[in-house]
């Protein structure tokens, strides 16, 4: 297991330096630094001469390995539009965006597992079919339409929810970083309908790979072979076919959460969640190179990390990677 | 004295969209205490179905239609699930054809003995380990202790199919159902396999139905044999008679195509002509009719019944 975790571990630096310089490529070509300093005023004698001193003058590969330095003691530049570090600023808008994932994906996994679960062993109920086709509705219909249908329905027609921003929040550590809605009965409020907007697109797919794979599973020999050992019902469904289940939704849920991170720059948009995405947006609009090459490879790693975490997790539950991790 | 197991007239169908097909077709035959009973046939001959039937565990669509299963005395076929559950892996306990698919791959192999204790049975987990410890012992897998904690696929098919007759020997039924059990396992592992399941029946009086193809398998281990043919038992009495003196011509064939301890090299293997009907698509009269070298006009119109053909066997077939 731990030589499996090393493993892993050294595959994620890999991942990550590709990342970068990626990242690095995007930022090196497109706009002017000097002009993001300076402006237009300056004589082209006065730009070489800052060019020179801020180093762009260096080959690529000198100026890619300060880059790395400089991201790993956590300096991404300055933010134009914030007139801050790019990281303290995306450090300020990640709490909310973590916040709205994370509702998300408590939405989806309470509702998907007994959803998928019930229509896999009772494929011709009436409610499976009703999940089935309602599952089918959900992914065609797009996030920003259920975002507005959700605002008219719950905060213009009923009034029993708020429709916009984050309502009031706590900061937890006191140091102005983590606001969180988690803890205000006003927060929790304003968290409902994005959470569901969000956990909108992936909730169909899930309760629809659930059910697939529980129905494979079903098939199998070992559960036939289960049945024949005598086993109750309940124990065959909920012990032996889950745990199979299991193995490849949570792969594909550690791939979604980092697209969900995605995602949110939709749904944010809509509620005008202060979060990561909203301000992903803020800075295209307004040409923050430095800030979107922060935001990108910040976002990058959270969704290799999440992943490594899931194969990790993923070999706790499936002991064929572990021997193999370990050879 | 009544049989352990008596089955009557068994009917399986199953339940199409273009309409039923008949699977199982008066089937009966019976079992005592500690008899070992070889059902033989070729692929699609109703061997398996029949064998699941008797736990009421085919796979749908299919359905027993008609028949009556009787085991220990009592009417079985119609039990509930529930009544069925405490019968099934405990009463009797079924081995599977594949090792490599029958246990849980995510589960280790203590968990999974201990389970089928304790889904029959009030018992603690230790002492439901110290049975499967036994029962491991006894099915002579080195070092039992370790095996508890491994894992199906650390275990190579031969030790799974040993860890599968531990695990079926776990409650001490009176019947274990053996659906080819070394069909996946290659030809030495298969004789060890073998004689295991004979040395356990002896030695606690279990009846076995070993579900085959294989005939050499059959006559070493069992006492009784029924050849089924296109869902019907066509042949049934003791192994010896039938395996030396075969009636049936179809019996015949199956016993001519064991290649002989003594082959030329070169020389053809012997088979029947022909295969065996699809279950849609019987022939009138005896099913075996196209590839029989007996057949004669009678033999395309009527069935032929099962009748005493001396020495204790019972036989299809009108030429007989």
């Amino acid at each position: 297991m731990f030589a499996f975790i090393i493993r892993r571990a050294l595959q994620t630096i890999m991942v990550m330096l590709v990342i970068s310089l990626i990242g690095f490529s995007i930022k090196s070509n497109i706009g002017d630094p000097v002009r993001d300093l300076v402006g237009e005023r300056v004589t082209p004698a006065e730009r070489a001469e800052i060019a020179d001193k801020l180093g762009l003058n260096d080959p690529f590969f000198a100026q890619y390995t300060r880059f790395v330095k400089n991201v790993l003691y956590g300096d991404f530049g300055t933010s134009l539009i914030y007139r801050k570090p790019c990281l303290e600023v995306i450090l300020k808008h990640a709490p909310a965006t973590i916040e709205l994932v994370l509702g998300a994906a408590l939405i989806i996994i309470l509702i998907s597992l007994p959803l998928g679960v019930f229509s896999a062993l009772k494929p011709k109920h009436l409610f499976s079919r009703f999940i089935m086709g309602f599952s089918t509705l959900g992914v065609s219909i797009p996030v920003f339409l259920t975002a507005i249908m959700l605002i008219y329905l719950f905060s213009v027609t009923l009034g029993w929810l708020p429709s916009y921003g984050r309502g009031e929040t706590v900061d937890i550590f006191n140091n102005g970083y983590w606001n969180s809605g988690l803890l205000t009965i006003d927060g929790l409020q304003h968290l409902v309908l994005p959470c569901i907007s969000l956990a909108s697109i992936m909730l169909p797919l899930y309760i629809r790979l659930i059910r697939s794979e529980m129905m494979e599973v079903l098939e199998t020999e070992y559960i036939k072979y289960a049945w024949a050992k005598g086993l109750a019902p309940t124990r065959i469904w909920l012990v032996h076919a889950f745990k199979n289940t299991l193995l490849p939704v949570v792969t594909v849920f550690g791939l979604q959460i980092g697209i969900m991170f995605a995602f949110t720059i939709l749904t944010e948009t809509v509620f005008q969640w202060q979060g990561m995405g909203f301000m992903f947006l803020e800075a295209i609009q307004r040409a923050d190179i430095s800030l979107l090459i922060a935001y990108l490879v910040i976002v990058a790693s959270v969704f290799v990390l999440v992943n490594t975490v899931v194969d990790i997790f993923y070999g706790f539950i499936n002991p064929t990677v572990r021997i193999s991790g370990t050879k | 004295m009544s049989h352990l197991l008596d089955i009557r007239d068994l009917e399986v169908n199953f339940a199409l969209r273009t309409g039923n097909i008949t699977a199982i077709d008066g089937v009966s035959f019976s079992l005592d205490r500690g008899e070992r009973l070889g059902l033989v046939g070729e692929s699609g001959a109703g061997k398996s179905v029949t064998g699941f039937s008797i736990i009421n565990l085919i796979s749908k669509p299919g359905y027993i239609s008609k028949g009556n299963i009787r085991f220990e005395g009592k009417e079985i076929s119609s039990y509930s699930d529930e009544q069925m559950r405490k019968i099934r892996g405990n009463r009797i306990s079924m081995i599977f054809q594949d090792p490599m698919m029958t246990l849980n791959p995510v589960f280790t192999i203590g968990f999974q003995m201990i389970e089928t204790l304790q889904a029959h049975r009030k018992i603690s987990k230790a002492d439901a380990q110290d049975i499967a410890l036994e029962k491991l012992k006894k099915v002579h897998i080195p070092s039992p202790e370790q095996r508890l904690s491994q894992y199906p696929h650390e275990l190579s098919g031969g030790m799974r199919q040993r860890i599968i007759i531990a695990i079926s020997l776990l409650t001490d039924p009176a019947i274990i159902i053996a659906d080819e059990p070394t069909t996946a396992l290659d030809v030495t592992i298969q004789a060890e396999i073998m004689d295991l399941l004979q040395e356990l029946c002896e030695s606690d009086n279990m009846a076995l139905i070993l579900i085959t193809h294989d005939l050499g398998v059959v006559s070493q281990v069992t006492e009784k044999i029924a050849v089924m043919y296109a869902g019907k038992i066509i042949e049934y009495g003791s192994t010896d008679q039938v395996v030396k003196y075969p009636v049936h011509p179809y019996t015949e064939g199956l016993i001519k195509s064991i290649p002989g301890t003594v082959i030329k090299p070169g020389c053809d293997l012997v088979q029947i002509p022909g295969m065996m009907p699809t279950l849609t698509n019987i022939p009138p009269g005896c099913a075996f009719n196209p590839r029989c070298y007996l057949k004669e006009a009678m033999c395309t119109i009527k069935t032929p019944e099962l009748k005493d053909v001396g020495n204790g066997v019972l036989a299809a077939c009108h030429m007989k």
